[in-house]
């Protein structure tokens, strides 16, 4: 087991760079999540990390070592793919003991890795099968079975629970956890889903356009978001964002959204936008949670509202209410009782001591 | 009312149906009918080799029915088969086939597997370029081959004109390109992360090729085995044109000097000779064509 470091690396296809100079240190043990769009260079960065691509530039470090022209083999580290790759030829035991057998291991050592990696997977009755007889979730516990009988130093999963449909992903998310939690490798994950991200990760690095956006805990990602980016890009349903901006009523920073509607800041946060320049375009950024239905006694922070509903969304335990407001599309969720109708004026409340305030042009969060 | 307009709607319906299933019927009619006629046509000369074959010469001259034997006699293939020169000719084709096969194999699948995998500069082209190789016929190499041979022949003092082993060297010459496009193809259509994965699970370039691509591409490499055996068996302008002493002969052409004497052809024994040498690629094909079919169409549907 051991860190991995990356340095200022960089990846340059032909004229296009896919990843622009990434920063990053997993600590020993961690389980780091890459999240972010199609394209935003999280798989190139994984890959940069196993050794099947080059780096144009940087240093990528394993264990203390510099391992940019250390080939894949020797960098000591296991891989799953996300449509499993598992060889077609070979049983579940073959596939797993694969490695191993190249390296020599003696025969005992081998199938007693071998069984302990089955039983750890729930697959003691399957490897003597050959992939093309599992079910896709059986598959890519093979594939994990394949990585953790090897004892890496690092697991790094591209993608492994994309082909598997809705519900095998969030068994296979538990699963991931767990042995995670039993073996306690140094684990990096790519994925698009940010509710994996979240799920898995001790720590979450949101990248975009070949940069790093934020890294964080998933909870620091989700209340402190530094980037517009990161703000809309977890949670689900995403968070709202309202243009408007800063002007002083009575001594008091109020927040204009529209001509008629302007929400007083709450003192907490007052203090922090004061430095905000007043002609500056801003935007609310507000979670659906934080927009709900007005209830009688109001605690200060909180503010009321009169919307007309364009669609309701009933989830059972609640109901996601949308409406427009000044051309933007809000989304509040509501309790399933407080009467949301489609197309009906509802009495709403926003959560203003959960708000966040950025800047339109740059994007950063106040 | 409604009644009516139900009871309407389930023979419309019966009808779209049925015309469905009328279309399929004639559909393999068609099939069938065209399939027939392919059959016959392709059937009916080796049919019409192994009737003459079963005829003593003067049978096959008499003036009966060239469709129907009425005195069979196994003459014939006891001739051939006890002839020492015939047999020789088997054993020249078959052990140029066998090696011929061999050589194309250990030259065509690292061939195909570098030429698939390791992206290097040009590989592309290379890769075409082999391929083209093959679109240029024999009719046209076998001359500037003959002049080469010549020259190596009189630099190197060893003597490969008129050898049966020279054809060692001249076969793959058709062999190489072909099996190697083929390969290519086959290993292409298996998914990159398995390499990736042998690469990480620690094996060389050597060790995924021998241990994942050749087991994974097993049905291609066995339809290229066959065209290599097929071609190198059937071969007949290049051994025409390399070799000419008796002794060096390979079945096709030994049976045609041998059995045409002047004008005076021994029908019998030319029919029998070509319905032997046939038997070797058709017992192959029996045995491999399940591979060799799987391999043709490798690619076609997700590898």
């Amino acid at each position: 087991m051991a860190d991995v470091t990356l340095r200022k690396v960089v990846k340059r296809y032909d004229d296009v760079e896919a990843v622009r100079g990434i920063d990053l240190d997993i600590a020993d043990h961690e389980f780091v999540v890459l999240v972010g769009p199609s394209g935003c260079g999280k798989s190139t960065t994984l890959r940069m990390i196993a050794g099947l691509e080059d780096i144009s530039d940087g240093d990528i470090m394993i264990g203390g070592d510099v391992v940019n022209d250390v080939p894949p083999k020797d960098r000591d580290i296991a891989m799953v793919f996300q449509n499993y790759a598992l060889y077609p030829h070979m049983t579940v035991a073959e596939n797993m003991s694969f490695g191993l057998r190249l390296k020599r291991y003696p025969k005992a050592e081998i199938k007693s890795r071998v069984d302990e990696a089955a039983r750890m997977l729930d697959i003691v009755e399957l490897v003597d099968r050959k992939p093309k007889q599992l079910s896709g979730g059986q598959r890519q516990r093979v594939a994990m079975g394949r990585a953790i009988v090897r004892n890496p130093k690092v697991f790094l999963f591209d993608e492994p629970l994309s082909n598997l449909d809705a519900k095998l992903r969030v068994q296979m998310r538990i699963e991931i956890k767990k042995v995670h939690q039993k073996v306690r490798t140094t684990t990096v994950y790519v994925t698009h889903d940010q509710v994996e991200a979240m799920t898995l990760a001790d720590r979450v690095v949101v990248m975009n356009h070949g940069r790093i956006e934020q890294i964080g805990t998933p909870n620091e990602l989700y209340h402190k978001p530094a980037t517009r980016f990161v703000a809309s890009f977890i949670g689900s349903p995403a968070m709202n964002f309202v243009p408007c901006r800063l002007e002083d009523v009575g001594g008091r920073l109020h927040l204009r959204l529209t001509d008629r509607l302007a929400f007083p800041v709450p003192p907490a946060r007052a203090a922090r936008y004061q430095a905000v320049p007043h002609a500056d375009k801003l935007l609310l950024g507000i979670r659906p949670e934080h927009i709900t239905e007005a209830r009688p006694h109001l605690e200060p922070g909180i503010e009321p509202f009169d919307a007309v509903l364009d669609v309701t969304e009933p989830m059972g335990m609640e109901t996601l209410v949308y409406f427009t407001l000044e051309g933007s599309q809000i989304c509040g969720r509501v309790n399933p009782n407080a009467g949301a109708q489609d197309g009906a004026p509802l009495r709403l409340a926003v959560d203003l001591n959960n708000m966040h305030l950025l800047n339109e042009v740059t994007g950063v969060v106040l | 009312m409604s009644t009516v307009t139900i009871d309407k709607a389930g023979p419309t319906r019966k009808v779209k149906y049925g015309s469905i299933s009328r279309d399929r019927t004639w559909a393999l009619r068609w099939s069938y009918f065209f399939l027939v006629l392919f059959a016959i046509f392709s059937l009916t000369p080796p049919l019409y080799m192994l009737i003459t074959s079963l005829k003593s010469s003067a049978e096959i001259s008499a003036a009966t029915n060239p469709w129907w034997v009425f005195h069979p006699t196994l003459s014939n293939y006891v001739e051939l088969l006890t002839s020492s020169q015939f047999l020789r000719f088997f054993w020249n084709s078959a052990i140029i086939s066998i090696v011929v096969v061999i050589v194309t194999m250990l030259i065509s699948i690292p061939a195909a597997f570098a030429l698939a995998r390791m992206k290097f500069w040009g590989s592309a082209t290379l890769a075409t370029g082999v391929f083209l190789t093959y679109l240029i016929p024999d009719s046209l190499l076998f001359i500037p081959l003959f002049k080469m041979l010549a020259v190596v022949q009189d630099f190197t003092g060893i003597t490969l004109l008129n050898r049966w082993y020279v054809l060692l060297f001249i076969y793959p010459t058709l062999t190489v390109p072909f099996c190697t496009w083929i390969m290519i193809g086959y290993f292409a259509s298996i998914p990159k992360e398995l390499d990736e994965a042998a690469i990480i699970d620690g094996a060389s370039w050597l060790q995924t090729l021998t241990r994942i691509f050749i087991p994974v591409a097993l049905p291609g490499l066995i339809a290229a085995t066959i065209f290599a055996f097929t071609v190198s068996w059937a071969q007949f302008l290049y051994p025409l044109v390399f070799t000419t002493s008796i002794d060096q002969l390979v079945l096709p052409v030994g049976i045609t000097t041998t059995l045409i004497k002047g004008d005076v052809f021994n029908w019998g024994q030319i029919m029998t000779g070509a319905l032997l040498g046939a038997a070797p690629p058709l017992i192959i094909y029996a045995f491999l064509m399940d591979y060799y079919i799987a391999g043709l169409t490798a690619g076609a549907t997700k590898g």
